[in-house]
């Protein structure tokens, strides 16, 4: 029998940002308790106040260095918004939507191929040093390729419809301030049908992984929750630039469906707990013990209705038809829904560069101004609301920003004591490997923890073992 | 007429490519952002610049094409301005976060294409990074400039005494 002890993986490694997972253990060495502590505070709220609303959709986007074009363009909607624009010009929509798909694409096949690749292929308590991209490619060459190039189609996209790579200017509030050039168009429409064909194979991939891992799947952080995203007002397709909030619990009853995400805050509490920065958001008419969700991918793939691309519809179908047609509550499964949008993003690609409206010179529509906005959009990582409010000099006196990772608080809290408790619990010795598996639940979301700060020397992975008593039992340290 | 393919090997590039990276938004971790940016402003034939948040997978593409590579970076703790070493291919034990070390891109880049061109790594030393604020403190502006007046005598050194760095017109 051994000491109480704390376990304390800081800060957790492939993920945006930095946190830290605490485990406690007990005499027994069994997993008291687990959490997900969020270390750093943004106080991007604050710092918002003050500016014009023509900077915010540019300003917002040092947010975040892995998805800026998500802020970018929730912060655009909320500006159209305020703007009095309820309704874009053709050019002004679909120039977004190109450049919303471009980075939610982007995003994905980082996050799969670089980021959980590694775990998927050599497994969750395979050697550390085996756990890397490097030892992805040895094995697979041509996917580390494919990895690369899709990435620069998307990255390349983003660049064509926002104006440069960092701080796009693109978005302004009421529409677009470029329309797409033809050899743009070419240029992409050239090479569109093979990155179809390699999402295909990705798809695939996941699929295979998922399905041929069953038990596994099925039971590594996986428990259920409800789930949020918005859907298209129409028929509840899946969309991820524009819609109403649907949400739906564990067995698929609707929560609530088509409201206009303008009344989220009608919806949704956002709790707040001593030990993490991050808030803890619930459906208010459940409360927050049972009106937590989970957004993203996979939350996704559970509220859309179908998929209006027809290769990812198919993909879709076939994920739904293993839990028959009911939410899928498998934290890993969001690996292979990740792929399906990569697919879909892909698809909505190709048909807007077939859209002469792309080429379209009515970029920016007008209304009467409104003091408040309100934009909404599904970022790679799920929903993202930006709301505003403005005074009569155009400032901003007022700011609310609910990030994807936010909505998942505490599902992913739940992820990681799912897996301690199942993986760590009466261990005698608490390996890197096993560690690990607490990683991977938490790398599963894709979480973004907001940081963008990584002058040289940075980021330490640090494991700490305390006793009971607070004192340092064990220290591991690796500088990645 | 469709634009070159996404698929062809890279094309030739200018001998040298400058990436400054960083996020503005971040205090003094905007330092390689603002480099780049200064340098983006002079012409200068055998130097292409580009700017970014992060160092990702694909700049292994971008670099593959150049004889010499100069990432340029913030600098945390540094005790002097800056400093500028030259790097080789490093393999980290664990892939980090989705933003990648120069000595990970290059290892990419010889993993996934062959090609080993030349790395340094100027790190400008910042002092202020921890609040989300936009601007640089006064000491890294004073770095900054002197990185840039450091670089500039290198690269005129390392590209051919002849060559006159002007400033453009427009800038």
């Amino acid at each position: 029998m051994t000491e109480p002890r704390m376990i304390e993986i800081s800060p957790v490694t492939r993920v945006e940002g930095h946190g830290k997972v605490t485990i406690h253990l007990n005499a027994e060495n069994e997993v008291d308790e687990a959490r997900l502590h969020i270390v750093e505070f943004r106080g991007f709220e604050r710092f918002i106040r003050g500016r014009l609303m023509w900077e915010v959709p540019v300003i917002v986007q040092r947010l975040c260095g892995i998805c800026p074009v998500s802020h970018h363009l929730a912060a655009a909607k909320a500006m159209d918004m305020i703007a009095g624009v309820d309704q874009l010009t053709p050019t002004g929509e679909k120039m977004r939507r190109l450049m919303h798909y471009g980075q939610v694409m982007q995003s994905h096949v980082l996050h799969f191929f670089h980021l959980a690749a590694p775990d998927l292929l050599f497994g969750f308590g395979a050697p550390a040093e085996k756990r890397n991209i490097f030892e992805v490619l040895k094995e697979q060459p041509e996917l580390g390729k494919r990895a690369v190039l899709m990435r620069k189609y998307g990255q390349e996209i983003i660049e064509a419809t926002a104006g440069k790579k960092v701080h796009g200017t693109g978005a302004i509030p009421g529409g677009i301030n470029r329309n797409l050039p033809l050899e743009r168009r070419d240029h992409f429409l050239s090479n569109v049908d093979e990155m179809i064909e390699w999402c295909l194979d990705a798809v695939k991939l996941a699929r295979d992984y998922t399905l041929e891992n069953e038990d596994l799947v099925s039971e590594f952080g996986s428990f259920p929750s409800n789930y949020m995203s918005i859907v298209r007002e129409s028929d509840g397709a899946l969309d991820l630039y524009h819609g109403s909030l649907r949400a739906l619990s564990s067995t698929g009853d609707k929560i609530f469906d088509q409201v206009p995400y303008t009344k989220y805050h009608e919806l949704i509490v956002e709790d707040v707990r001593s030990w993490s920065y991050m808030k803890f958001p619930f459906i208010k008419e459940l409360g927050p013990d049972v009106g937590w969700y989970r957004v993203g991918p996979l939350a996704r793939m559970n509220t859309a209705s179908f998929i209006d691309t027809p290769l990812a519809d198919a993909a879709h179908k076939e994920l739904r038809a293993v839990t028959s047609g009911t939410p899928n509550n498998s934290t890993l499964a969001n690996h292979w829904a990740r792929m399906i949008e990569v697919l879909h993003c892909v698809e909505k690609i190709r048909e807007l560069l077939h859209d002469p409206d792309l080429q379209g010179t009515d970029l920016i529509a007008k209304g009467d101004r409104r003091e408040e906005g309100i934009g909404v959009i599904e970022a790679p990582r799920g929903n993202l609301i930006h709301h505003y409010k403005v005074d009569e000099n155009d400032q901003v006196t007022y700011c609310n920003l609910i990030v994807s990772t936010t909505h998942n608080n505490e599902g992913m809290n739940r992820a990681v004591k799912d897996v301690a408790i199942k993986h760590l619990s009466g261990k005698e010795q608490i390996t890197e490997g096993l560690l690990n598996h607490v990683e991977v639940a938490v790398r599963a979301y894709d979480p973004c923890l907001s940081c963008a700060t990584h002058a040289l020397g940075q980021m330490p992975l640090q494991v700490e073992l305390f006793n009971a008593e607070g004192g340092l039992v064990d220290r591991r340290s690796q500088c990645i | 007429m469709a634009g070159k393919s996404l698929f062809d090997r890279a094309e030739r590039g200018s001998a040298m490519i400058l990436i400054g990276y960083g996020n503005p938004g971040r205090g003094d971790d905007g330092l390689g952002p603002a480099f780049s940016q200064r340098l983006a402003d002079r012409a200068h034939s055998e130097l292409e610049i580009d700017t970014d948040y992060q160092l990702v997978a694909e700049h292994a593409l971008t670099i593959s094409s150049h004889d010499v590579v100069v990432f340029a970076d913030a600098q945390m703790g540094g005790e002097t301005a800056f400093s500028f070493q030259e790097i080789a291919a490093g393999a980290p034990e664990i892939l980090g976060s989705h933003s990648l070390r120069p000595e990970t891109v290059l290892a990419l880049c010889e993993t996934l294409y062959g090609a080993r061109p030349r790395a340094y790594v100027l790190g400008i030393s910042g002092q202020e990074f921890g609040e989300v604020k936009e601007g640089l403190s006064e000491r890294a502006k004073k770095n900054l400039e002197d990185a840039e007046a450091f670089f500039l005598d290198w690269l005129s050194k390392n590209t051919g005494s002849d060559v006159q760095l002007q400033q453009r017109a427009d800038s």
